[in-house]
């Protein structure tokens, strides 16, 4: 039996195509995946991600908590609503998942996890704080529903809709949030590489608010342009570019872990023994001849390395991927990439490929 | 569903037609488009290939996944049409207009055999 959100019903009524997402009953587009993907890149999109699991960290020690917990940093976020990409590892420093935190008070930090791990995190994270000892409340909230609203012109038809909304977050910088009463969020976050907000609600008004978005003339998206616009965006897609296995070192998550300061978080004694022994990169396919995907063997001068994710990127007109790639290898390289029964060549380039509607590469 | 009624059809998801010059017109078929999504590359075979019946001979990718399109009946393949290369997407706004290759059919029999219209609109709805 799938799992379904409160807009099921709604993504039925507008045609979608709707597939097993980790367990989840999700549309996977409306009719065509290029033109959703083309939406957002130029005007406005709208998705359902209410499969995602918002968990909330409430009680005095709720910063130290989630100072242990996460490789990122949340010391960082000092003005309330300010948002921080973190993973969490296991004791041999692999992924158990990515996710954001949004900061509001010293007791209460907001976590926004994957579908397809929210079960195991919420697990994970109690087990950590039995043994981190700071007794914070964890608390998955089923009882909400989120939606992204994505592109050029996303925000000023997301306040066409909800002009209420406008005077708490027009001044909302990127990877900001502002919490309007208890239960509604409105985040300047998204996973596209455009402007945009996400915004959680109660679970009962998900059908009035999806119909009022999209009466601003805002285009239902699926989860076929949401991949191929995250990829576009060189944002990792957790269970495909890392997993439990994966070290955040060779998923390109660098920058997402902070070893700076000495503080002990969960996972940071095996990530430095660890270290990094493959390279993240991006790669642009040069030859015709098919589409880059998931698990094609890369050859590299110093090397073999294989793609995580690939697509068509339906804005460059060519195929994209990110792969990890042989140590020592540098954007401005080409390597061969196994398609099928051919060997085709691809340039590499560092991430994100596409931004704010413009290619990068 | 569009399954036009002159047409014969195979299990894979392939359409065929019989020309005047007695060789055979593939491609893939509407419910086979709608099912993959947006197409951006078809690779079609050259001619002068011997293939068997049930050959991967092409392959057609969209955004989302690649198939194979195989060979209906045996024979040899006399074009394959490079125009869908440049574009793709016609398959999509016109699946049964693009034809994808030709082949000579070794037994004109072959043909006779493949699915009705009627037979294959139950393995679309499968």
């Amino acid at each position: 039996m799938l799992k379904t959100t409160p807009l099921n019903a709604v993504h039925r009524e507008a045609g979608a195509r709707m597939v097993d997402f980790g367990g989840w009953d999700m549309p996977v587009h409306y009719g065509s995946q290029v033109e959703e993907h083309h939406a957002v890149r130029r005007d406005a999109g709208l998705f359902d991600v209410s499969h995602m699991r918002v968990v909330d960290i409430e009680g005095a020690g709720a910063r130290e908590f989630l100072r242990f917990a996460l490789a990122n940093d949340v010391a960082r976020l000092a003005t309330p609503g300010k948002a921080l990409y973190s993973c969490l590892l296991n004791d041999s420093a692999g992924v158990i998942d990515d996710l954001i935190a949004y900061f509001f008070r010293d007791d209460f930090f907001r976590l926004v996890v994957n579908a397809g791990t929210a079960d195991g995190d919420i697990q994970w994270l109690y087990s950590l704080n039995a043994l981190a000892g700071h007794g914070v409340a964890v608390t998955p909230r089923e009882d909400l529903a989120m939606v992204a609203v994505q592109g050029p012109n996303a925000r000023e038809k997301f306040w066409l809709a909800f002009d209420e909304t406008k005077p708490s977050t027009q001044a909302l910088a990127p990877f900001q949030a502002a919490r309007m009463g208890d239960d509604i969020m409105v985040a300047r976050t998204g996973y596209t590489g455009e402007d945009g907000f996400e915004v959680v609600f109660p679970a009962g008004e998900a059908d009035s608010i999806w119909r009022r978005v999209v009466a601003q003339g805002v285009r239902p998206c699926g989860l076929g342009a949401r991949d191929t616009l995250r990829l576009e965006a060189g944002m990792n897609l957790y269970g495909q570019d890392m997993d439990a296995a994966t070290s955040p070192l060779d998923a390109g998550l660098a920058w997402t872990v902070d070893l700076k300061s000495p503080r002990v978080f969960f996972g940071r004694k095996a990530l430095e023994a660890r270290g990094q022994s493959h390279e993240f990169l991006g790669l642009v396919l040069l030859d015709k001849g098919g589409v880059m995907r998931a698990h094609q063997k890369v050859l590299a001068d110093s090397g073999e390395g294989e793609i995580t994710s690939g697509t068509f990127s339906p804005t460059l007109g060519v195929s994209i991927a990110l792969a990890r790639l042989p140590k020592g290898t540098a954007p401005g390289a080409t390597v061969r990439v196994q398609v099928r029964d051919k060997e085709l060549a691809a340039r590499v380039v560092k991430p994100p490929f596409v931004r704010n509607g413009k290619s990068l590469v | 569903m569009n399954v036009p009624k002159d047409l014969k059809y195979t299990e894979s998801h392939e359409w065929a037609r019989r020309e005047a010059d007695g060789t055979v017109s593939i491609g893939i078929t509407d419910h086979a488009q709608e099912q993959l999504g947006d197409i951006v590359f078809v690779e079609a075979p050259k001619a002068g290939r011997k293939v068997a019946a049930g050959e991967a001979v092409g392959v057609v990718e969209s955004v989302k996944a690649a198939s194979d399109i195989y060979a209906p009946v045996a024979g040899e393949i006399v074009a394959g049409n490079d125009q869908l290369a440049d574009a793709p997407e016609k398959v999509n706004a016109d699946a049964y207009g693009s034809w994808m290759f030709r082949i000579k059919p070794d037994s004109a029999a072959d043909f006779d055999k493949l699915l009705d219209a009627a037979a294959y609109e139950k393995v679309a709805a499968e």
